[in-house]
This record gives structure tokens, C-alpha cells and sequence, in this order.
């Protein structure tokens, strides 16, 4: 497919280090937006602050780059101004969880139509690699300097405790899946999430001495299990790996079909 | 006549990251001075794999029956 | 039988602001409760779907004003209401929309601060804050009402100016006229005037969302238009993308300062009550300048010639409407609900020629007309 008539050609390259996953999960996100024949006039893509927030300054879409953590809320409003956008949310860990963590379970919670895809690298890597909400205990970062104390977030089960309609987990090696999912996303009528674990060899792979973004993606490749197969593993058997796949997918009315019921009563009592 | 699918590489969207030279299933890469070299274009299956995984979107893959369809 | 005027109700200042919202043609409300602003949100959220509206309480004041900015961008006028707070809060985002000159308006009824404060009290503490609260140079339009009409009519003109400038629009009220309840006419819907943004008429590769014409106010597309432009607080150029470029820098944030500085008569509106002939001049705004107002009428029944100049625009700055009537007078008086923050700016527009008599306040209570009589009246 031809990825350049969704690229605003003259901002490349883009600013993405060299072997850094997000321009891998940028080109998944392209190939089903092509695979839906979506025209680029209906979609908006929206983010907040970070390197995965810089997404949306790429693609030839009605493109909002907001404040840190708060894509999703100004995403809130667009969708219920304009239903017939396709809104999509590109977000990090640390602005997805973090800075933005209550504007991400919230949105679930409504289950307003937004897609969001949150590019983790577990690394603050815009501010040069602090540790951030996803961060494996003991990892190393700028700010943890002796190993991290605090135990991670999983980003998937968070949204599906939250709410979401439609959560799966992908690495940015499996690239297959992950088209699958996004595809799932993008067709979910609800929110629906989903988390694309991407290496991030200048911030955290250096500092963890986990190699360059291609020795990443190896491990990627060598050591992720899916949901079903890790059912039964014990912790011990399942350190270290990637467990990838659908967490949610499940039918139920979205904010505007509910609201859509608050206008019909509004308008029925105030006649 | 079988046709080879066409490979270009993008030099001044690459960032030398190698990927593409490490995952293409049939070793179709090898890494140049700076940037990666189409060494067995011949054994290219058209797998999509190293297009899909350039982050830079510096690889092209052309497929032969889209170029047939096209002309 | 006598048929009832439509146009006369019997309103609180809150929910003038709200009436005054959906007449102005704002159909998206996104807050979160706070004392003492939340009646704007109760009524909005009956009133909003009722007519095709949508209203959204929002998880935080943050995602509030998010959200307002989103939908604002979608071609939907929105609006948001909180209080000191709140509007602490909101901060970042507001420079956002100054940054990205997206039009809405974002209502704070001042309550006691600092910090939570006295939320069932009034005051006049953020004037400053919302000059500056937000970081960086940037303009901003602040208006301040007085009374429950002009609570309503100043809504309206919000919503005007933001969309006329392409600039977030702060109604600054305060907790007394906020609760005050008042008779009130209001106009003829149809003889309100309405303001949209201005639309661009080129095609979408020739629109510059931010481009520098003559007028300095670009013409704003709506997202989903066709324009597929990019939106960002990043310092950009004419395109709207990032830059670096030191002379587009300044060229984007001089004009964003410009097209508010060379418009400033158009947007400061003052009131003026016996100024002619007075000797004391009287600077008050928001529910002080009622006291004000009765302190100047029992001043001249004393035998004492004052005046009283009543900003109903707090910023840019009424410093020009000062400097026509204030050299003639023996002081000037400046009540206000906060330690000086207003008499502060009349020091400067009147480069100290006069001496500055303040009267404040910061217990939660209003000052009295007695208090401000009193000032007025005195030799010291």
C-alpha cells in the first residue's frame, strides 16, 4: 500500500530515534485506516505530550497535538461535537497513565466512540527517560538510578477494569496482530484501546542494556505469549514475557447512543 | 515470466537501524556503511515484512501483480 | 386577560449566565461541580438537550476545559464554568486556546481564596489570575458583570468577542452576583446580536490557519471542513505546525498579541455614573461597583462631587476610559473584593498623579456603600 498519500511528506522524517517502534505501530494504524477506506476528512487524530503525541503532526488528518495527558478530553469534546468523526487517540504511557490516567479510565468508564492507541516504551523518552507508570520494578531510568521501586501498571487490564469496550496488547514486532487489532479498534462502536508495547533502544534499552531498537524487537519476537497460553503459567514461568492479545470485546451502548436517550426525555418535558 | 517484487530504499528517511536486515525471513539485506544494501533481491517472497517493520517508512515493496494491474 | 411578557424572569446571576449562553448559541457545556458556579451546570445540563445541546460533567476541571476546546474546534460553541480552584486548574489548557486561538468561554464566579478558601463566599481575588494565570505572554479578555441583565448580556458578548477574536473569553463573576436574584427583562432573542468565527473562503491547500493578514485574526476552519490542518500549543508558524524559526516565532506571537492590543476599544466597555463635574472618582467593578454606585449617590447628597467609573471590561486594561476623566480630580477611590489588585493598575494609568484611596475587603463579606462613603468623603 502506499503509505505516502496518508503522510504530510514534507515534515519527514520524522522525529523518532533510530530503531524506536512508534513509526512501526504508525504504519499499522495507515494500513487499516486504508484497509477501511476511511476518508481523510472524517478523521481526526488527536494526542497529547510525548514522542508517540508527535504522530498526529505526520498525517495528512484534521490533527490536534494537545496539552500533557489531556488528548482524551479535548478528544471528548470533538467526538460528541462532531459524531461523524472518526476520532482516534495516539498516546504514551506516561501520558495515557500518568499526567492523563484519570481523563483514561474515565473515557472508559463513559465508553465514548474513541480509539485510543497508546504507544508503550515504559520510558518517558521525549524528556530523555524517566521512569514512567509502566516501567518494570527494578528497571533502570534517569530518575531511578538505583533500579525502579515501584511496580507497573498494566495498561490493558486497566481499561478493561475501567470499562472499555474493545482492549487488546500487541508488540510492535507482531505486526500482524497488531493490524488485527487496530482494525477491531477502529470498528469498535464504543472505547476501545489498544496497547502496543515498542522498543525504546535511546531511553530505556541503553539505560537497561536491552541493545538497539532491532535486538528489542527480537526479544519481542522471541519471548511473547498469548493471553490463552499464559493461563495457568505461573509468575515465575511468565517473568519477562509479553503477554499479548484481546483482553475485551464486548457489545454495549456507547456515550451517544446514551445521551442520544438524555436529548429524546429533554425534549419530550420541555415541550 | 516471474517477476521479482521491486525494493527501494528511501536514504534520506533511514536511520540505519537494521531492522529490515534482521528480520527479513530470506536474508534479502545486508547492512551497507550506512545504509542497508538489497543483497538477494532475487529471493524476495514479497512477505511484506521489512515494509512493514521500517519505522521510517524508508522501504518500498512493489508487487509484481500490482504492477501488472496497474500498467 | 393580561398575557405575560416572556422576556421578564425572575433570575439568579448563574442562571442568567446560562440563559444568556444558549441565546448567545452555545450548545456544549463540559464542568465539574464547584461552589459557587455549579447552578450554570445544573441548568445547562436540563436545558442543553432539550434542544439538540449536549452537556457533559466532566471528570476533572482539566478534562472540562479539554473538552470545551475540543468541541470548540468541531464548530461548536462551548462554554465552562468553575471558581478560583477550578480555574487554577484550568490554567494550562486556557493557554492552550490562547495558543491555538480557539474560541470559548470560561466563566469563574471568584470565591474566597487562596486555596479552597470560602467557597460560599465572595470575592474579587483572581482578577490577576486571570490576566496571568497561565504562563508566557499572551492577551487574554476578561469581563466582569454587576448584575443579574448584564450577567446575561455579557455572556452573549463572550461568546461574540471569543469568536470574533479567536480567543478564550473569561467572564469573571463573583459569588454576589452570582446568587444575586433579580427582575429582569430580557431582550428580544431575535434583536440579539451573534457573532461566528470567521470562515475561510480559499481551498484547503491555499488555507493557512494562522496566517497574517491585515486584519491579524485568522480565519478558522472547522475540523472534519475538509481543511485537515494541524492544531498544537507548540510555538508554530502560518501552516499551524511546529517551528523553530525565530522570526516566525516572533511574527505568530506578536500577532496573537496584536489582534487583541489594536482591537482594545472595540472590547473595553466602561460605565460611567456623574464623572462630569466630581471631584472624587470612584474605580470599582463586578458586585462592589453596586455598593459603589449607592456610596457616590449619598456622597453628592453630602455635598461631596464623586464619580464613578465602572469597568464592566476588566482586561486589556480600561487605562485609556481612565485617562480621559481622572486629571481633574482631587483622588481616586478603588473599592475591591481583593488586597489592591485593580487599585494597583490605576496607580500605573494614572502614573501616581492622584492618590490611590483603597478599600478592601478579603473576609468573604461585600463592601458595604458605607465603607466606600466613607473613603470617599474623608480629608485624610
Amino acid at each position: 500500500m502506499d503509505y505516502l498519500q496518508y503522510l504530510r511528506k514534507d515534515k519527514m522524517p520524522h522525529i523518532w530515534c533510530d530503531g524506536c517502534g512508534h513509526g512501526i505501530v504508525l504504519k499499522s494504524i495507515l494500513r487499516v485506516i486504508d484497509k477501511l477506506g476511511w476518508d481523510k476528512n472524517n478523521i481526526a487524530m488527536i494526542s497529547g505530550i510525548g514522542c508517540s503525541s508527535r504522530t498526529p503532526g505526520y498525517v495528512d488528518f484534521n490533527t490536534l497535538h494537545t496539552t500533557h495527558g489531556r488528548g482524551l478530553t479535548f478528544a471528548t469534546g470533538l467526538k460528541i461535537a462532531r459524531p461523524d468523526l472518526h476520532v482516534i487517540v495516539v498516546s504514551g504511557d506516561g501520558d495515557a497513565t500518568a499526567i492523563g490516567g484519570n481523563h483514561f479510565i474515565h473515557a472508559a468508564r463513559r465508553n465514548i466512540d474513541i480509539s485510543v492507541i497508546i504507544y508503550n516504551n515504559y520510558i518517558y523518552g521525549m524528556t530523555g527517560g524517566q521512569v514512567s507508570p509502566t516501567t518494570p520494578g527494578g528497571k533502570k531510568a534517569s530518575t531511578t538510578p538505583y533500579g525502579n521501586p515501584d511496580t507497573p501498571f498494566d495498561i490493558s487490564r486497566l481499561a478493561q477494569a475501567a470499562g472499555a469496550a474493545y482492549v487488546a496488547r500487541s508488540t510492535a514486532f507482531h505486526v500482524g496482530k497488531m493490524d488485527r487489532y487496530i482494525e477491531q479498534a477502529f470498528t469498535k462502536t464504543g472505547f476501545s484501546v489498544v496497547e502496543v508495547l515498542t522498543p525504546c533502544p535511546t531511553s530505556y534499552g541503553r539505560r537497561n542494556k536491552e541493545g538497539r531498537g532491532v535486538d528489542m524487537l527480537m526479544y519481542q519476537k522471541q519471548n511473547s505469549i498469548g493471553i490463552e497460553q499464559a493461563k495457568g503459567k505461573t509468575a515465575e514461568e511468565l517473568k519477562g514475557k509479553y503477554i499479548t492479545g484481546v483482553f475485551v470485546d464486548k457489545e454495549q451502548a456507547d456515550y451517544r447512543q446514551r445521551y442520544d436517550e438524555v436529548i429524546k426525555k429533554a425534549s419530550k418535558l420541555n415541550k | 515470466m516471474k517477476k521479482n517484487a521491486e525494493i527501494t530504499i528511501n536514504e534520506q528517511w533511514c536511520k540505519s537501524c537494521e531492522i529490515c536486515v534482521a528480520f527479513c525471513p530470506q536474508k534479502v539485506y545486508e547492512m551497507g556503511r550506512f545504509y542497508p544494501k538489497i543483497v538477494r533481491p532475487e529471493d524476495c517472497t514479497a512477505c511484506m515484512l521489512c515494509e512493514k517493520l521500517c519505522p521510517d517508512f524508508a522501504i518500498t515493496v512493489t508487487v509484481p501483480d500490482k504492477i501488472e494491474k496497474s500498467q | 386577560m393580561e398575557i405575560p411578557n416572556p422576556n421578564i424572569h425572575m433570575w439568579q446571576g448563574n442562571v442568567a449566565c446560562a440563559e444568556g449562553a444558549i441565546a448567545a448559541g452555545c450548545r456544549f457545556f463540559a464542568g465539574y461541580p464547584i461552589t459557587p458556579s455549579t447552578e450554570i451546570a445544573e441548568v445547562l445540563s436540563q436545558k442543553l438537550p432539550a434542544i439538540g445541546g449536549n452537556f457533559i460533567q466532566m471528570e476533572d476541571e482539566i478534562a472540562a476545559i479539554g473538552a470545551v476546546i475540543g468541541a470548540s474546534l468541531g464548530g461548536v460553541k462551548a462554554l465552562t464554568a468553575t471558581s478560583g480552584p477550578g480555574f487554577s486548574l484550568k490554567q494550562e489548557n486556557i493557554g492552550f486556546a490562547v495558543m491555538a486561538e480557539v474560541p470559548c468561554v470560561i466563566v469563574n464566579v471568584q470565591r474566597g481564596g487562596p486555596s479552597t478558601g470560602l467557597p460560599t463566599h465572595s470575592a474579587q481575588g483572581d482578577v490577576m489570575q486571570a490576566r496571568w494565570g497561565t504562563h508566557g505572554d499572551h492577551p487574554i479578555i476578561v469581563l466582569s458583570p454587576s448584575s443579574v441583565r448584564e450577567t446575561y448580556d455579557m455572556t452573549i458578548r463572550a461568546f461574540n468577542l471569543a469568536e470574533k477574536y479567536r480567543i478564550p473569553v473569561v467572564l469573571l463573576s463573583d459569588e454576589t452576583v452570582a446568587h444575586l436574584t433579580e427582575k429582569i427583562t430580557i431582550p428580544d432573542p431575535a434583536s440579539i446580536e451573534i457573532i461566528d468565527r470567521k470562515k475561510p473562503y480559499v481551498s484547503p491547500e491555499k488555507y493557512l490557519p494562522y496566517q497574517i493578514d491585515e486584519t491579524d485574526i485568522p480565519a478558522m476552519a472547522n475540523f472534519g471542513e475538509g481543511f485537515r490542518y494541524h492544531v498544537t500549543g507548540l510555538a508554530h508558524d502560518e501552516t499551524g505546525f511546529p517551528t523553530n524559526n525565530p522570526e516566525k516565532i516572533k511574527a505568530q506571537l506578536e500577532r496573537l498579541n496584536r489582534k487583541i492590543q489594536r482591537n482594545r476599544n472595540d472590547i473595553v466597555e466602561v460605565e460611567t455614573f456623574e464623572t462630569e463635574d466630581m471631584e472624587v472618582l470612584v474605580i470599582a467593578f463586578g458586585a462592589t461597583a453596586r455598593s459603589a454606585r449607592r456610596a457616590v449617590i449619598n456622597a453628592r447628597e453630602s455635598g461631596v462631587k464623586a464619580g464613578l467609573l465602572r469597568m464592566k471590561t476588566i482586561w486589556p486594561f480600561p487605562d485609556e476610559e481612565i485617562e480621559k476623566i481622572y486629571k481633574s480630580v482631587k483622588k481616586i477611590v478603588v473599592p475591591e473584593m481583593n488586597l489592591g489588585q485593580i487599585a494597583h493598575e490605576v496607580e500605573w494609568a494614572t502614573r501616581r498623579e492622584k492618590p490611590v484611596v483603597r478599600v478592601n475587603k478579603i473576609n468573604g463579606e461585600p463592601i458595604t456603600p458605607n465603607e466606600i462613603y466613607e473613603s470617599i468623603i474623608s480629608q485624610g
